[in-house]
């Protein structure tokens, strides 16, 4: 590592989360309430409950290296990136960069919809700290790569969604850092869009910028980058230049915790006095799009003469139900009386139905028709669904769609050649 | 999508303790940025609004109105031998300016959530940009003031010149309170909503509807802590050639306004750094 782009020593930030974790916005009303209830009691009660969204946070990046920065959602990925592009401040250690950054956390922000698309061009170009000049100087170009020419003077509002995502991509594609910061703006679009974004991506970390990219997109994060950093709450916990070990680690490592759960005691299982959850389980561990896998419940029954049903739901990362399963259609006990006990149900998948991603699932029991729900948890259980990298080419980007399916095609000659 | 340029090569990131500097330096360095956020609000409002310049004429002119019909009419509050119309009028120009600026930038950080996530720049510029922009509108109600002015054959005398330092002043009043504000309704929601009680206090406690002639000296001057009063008075007379020539009261409310800026870019430059966190 002969020039250093990027450096942080003990980097820590520290969140104080207040006694009521819901809202974070407080009113000038109960902060006078509490320091006028404070005077009275002085018991001191409830110390504010804080968390180091990141900590103790040190590495070193050379001059052009492309490192990618993986780990769960919270493991403090976009927090880091926040700070070093001076978002927000550290709590604790330092961090020195040496070159021009340019930061991308989001696309979009600073767009206004009664604007046109040339003077949010401008806007957001001012907006990423570009000078006026600049921006002028690159106009054909960013116009040119958003493919908008003809909307130019069409406030942004009336824009696809398409239209808008790729003018504001435009826009920072052309800005001209020496260290790029990216968080996941490959999130978005579609998959031309990603594509393009990609490419560009690509581009850049080839013209030998430095380019820290946060990402959960592990096809790009293994296509883009030399080195990977992951994260696991606010700590680094694996930083090396062997993209495809730590990736592999990453995705097969955390599904374990979370794919499969058990409460061996039936007083503390959750649950309530009809119905406690005693087992929840995704078997294969290993799931890829092909895979076809089974979701297990047991549970207590604790109730006797309950008709229980069960009825399952996945949703993906951005929160879409992707299907609901009941028991309704199982033979042997669905609608007749449950004696007390515990009970076990296995919901087969096929495979090649979910894309991949991240999903979770949420169970519910139900007494007999839909007469009332008995229990119901949220988020029992995560897992992931992994892509196969074969037969992708150059592309890395996600693959649309929430379902993925594996079709059959037939093409025939309709009618003979011309002759 | 979202980012952020810095000029300076090296830069090191490390908490901040205690008071922080102004760091005026950094919005001369984004000054563009600055432009970019005033022309936008200014362009979005006349954009959006069917009246839209209009509107700007509209509020002061029916708020005038009203003060004549109730105050001039109704209450006969004595408006030292000018006609009520243009007494309150000649007051209502900067006030309005005032308190539209000192809305405007209250809520502009909360109203800038997303930029304050998103991306660095000084944020400063927010509430800066958001106070300045209410320039335009005073450009828009001043034409009228100049035509009342004209068609009560009111004379114009040097005085006039005054006019552009008192609005400075009037700016530095509203950028002051509008920096405490702002900075404080990203911690505490509620302040949006008393800002507005506050602002329809300071008007009366400012001499818009009344004049501040019957006070004797030194409360009149003593009035003058109250900044707005100075720039109210400051204007009638610079005007109308009634009020207080900018002696001993004017020299105390700008020396008022000077505080109350500097005390809120200071509370606003220590806050600063938990805005991206709160919003």
């Amino acid at each position: 590592m002969s020039e250093i782009a990027i450096r942080t020593q003990g980097l820590g930030k520290l969140y104080t989360l207040g006694r009521r974790r819901a809202d974070k916005y407080r009113t000038l009303g109960e902060a006078l309430a509490e320091a006028a209830g404070w005077l009275w009691r002085r018991n001191g009660a409830g110390a504010p409950e804080s968390i180091w969204a990141v900590r103790d946070v040190s590495f070193e990046i050379g001059r052009g290296e492309v490192v990618g920065v993986i780990g769960r959602n919270g493991a403090g990925k976009t927090t880091l990136l926040k700070i070093l592009s001076r978002i927000t401040e550290p709590t604790a250690g330092e961090a020195e960069i040496r070159g021009r950054v340019g930061s991308l956390l989001e696309v979009g922000t600073g767009f206004h919809p009664d604007l046109t698309g040339r003077e949010n061009v401008y806007l957001n170009g001012a907006i990423l700290g570009m000078k006026r000049a600049e921006i002028e100087r690159r106009f054909e170009q960013i116009v040119a790569f958003a493919e908008v020419e003809k909307f130019l003077d069409t406030a942004v509002k009336h824009y696809s969604s398409g239209m808008y995502l790729r003018l504001a991509f435009a826009v920072a594609a052309h800005l001209d850092p020496e260290i790029l910061l990216v968080d996941e703006v490959l999130a978005v679009g579609d998959a031309v869009f990603q594509k393009k974004c990609l490419g560009k991506m690509g581009e850049v970390a080839g013209e030998g910028r430095t380019v820290l990219f946060v990402s959960h997109n592990m096809t790009a994060v293994r296509g883009l980058c030399g080195r990977v950093i992951q994260m696991e709450g606010g700590r680094i916990t694996a930083d090396s230049t062997d993209v495809d070990a730590v990736v592999s680690e990453y995705l097969t490592g955390g599904m374990e915790a979370c794919s499969s759960r058990e409460w061996p005691d039936a007083e503390t299982a959750p649950g309530n006095d009809r119905i406690r959850i005693r087992l929840a389980r995704i078997e294969p561990e290993a799931i890829t799009v092909n895979t076809p896998f089974q979701v297990e419940v047991e549970y207590w029954n604790r109730k006797p003469g309950t008709r229980v049903g069960l009825s399952l739901f996945v949703h993906n990362q951005e929160g879409v139900c992707i299907f609901n399963s009941t028991t309704a259609r199982e033979p042997c006990w669905h609608g007749k009386p449950h004696p007390e006990g515990l009970f076990r149900s296995v919901c087969r998948v096929p495979g090649n139905l979910l894309n991949a991603g991240s999903y979770t699932v949420f169970v519910k029991f139900y007494q007999g028709g839909v007469k009332g729900v008995l229990y119901q948890h949220t988020d029992l259980l995560l897992f992931e669904v992994q892509d196969i990298v074969e037969d992708r080419g150059e592309w890395f980007g996600r693959w649309p769609g929430a379902v993925r399916p594996d079709l059959r095609w037939t093409t025939a000659v309709v009618t003979e050649p011309w002759n | 999508m979202t980012s952020s340029t810095l000029p300076p090569s090296r830069l090191l990131i490390r908490p901040s303790r205690g008071w922080a500097s102004l760091q005026l330096r950094d919005i001369w360095l984004y000054r563009e940025l600055l432009y970019f956020l005033i022309w936008r609000d200014v362009k979005v409002r006349y954009k959006q609004t069917v009246l839209g310049a209009a509107w700007a004429l509209l509020q002061p002119l029916a708020t005038m109105l009203v003060f004549t019909l109730f105050f001039g009419r109704l209450a006969r509050v004595p408006s030292d031998g000018i006609p009520y119309p243009l007494f309150s009028f000649t007051a209502l120009v900067p006030w309005m300016f005032f308190a539209n600026a000192l809305g405007q930038s209250t809520n502009s950080l909360v109203g800038s959530a997303n930029l304050l996530r998103k991306v660095y720049f000084p944020r400063l510029v927010i509430p800066v940009a958001a106070a300045l922009g209410g320039l335009v509108d005073l450009a828009v109600s001043s034409t009228i003031l100049a035509g009342m002015l004209a068609a009560y054959r009111v004379e114009w005398t040097a005085r006039v010149a005054w006019v552009a330092p008192l609005v400075a002043l009037a700016l530095v009043v509203s950028l002051g309170a509008g920096l405490w504000l702002s900075a404080l309704s990203v911690q505490y929601r509620d302040v949006r909503y008393v800002a507005p009680f506050l602002t329809q206090f300071w008007m009366f406690a400012t001499p818009v509807v009344y004049s501040s002639s019957r006070l004797r000296e030194p409360w009149r001057t003593v009035y003058g802590l109250n900044p707005m009063a100075g720039v109210v008075e400051g204007f009638r007379w610079a005007l109308l050639g009634t009020g207080v020539a900018p002696g001993p009261m004017v020299a105390v409310s700008a020396a008022a306004a000077a505080l109350l800026l500097a005390t809120g870019a200071y509370y606003f430059r220590r806050m600063e750094k938990t805005f991206a966190d709160l919003v």
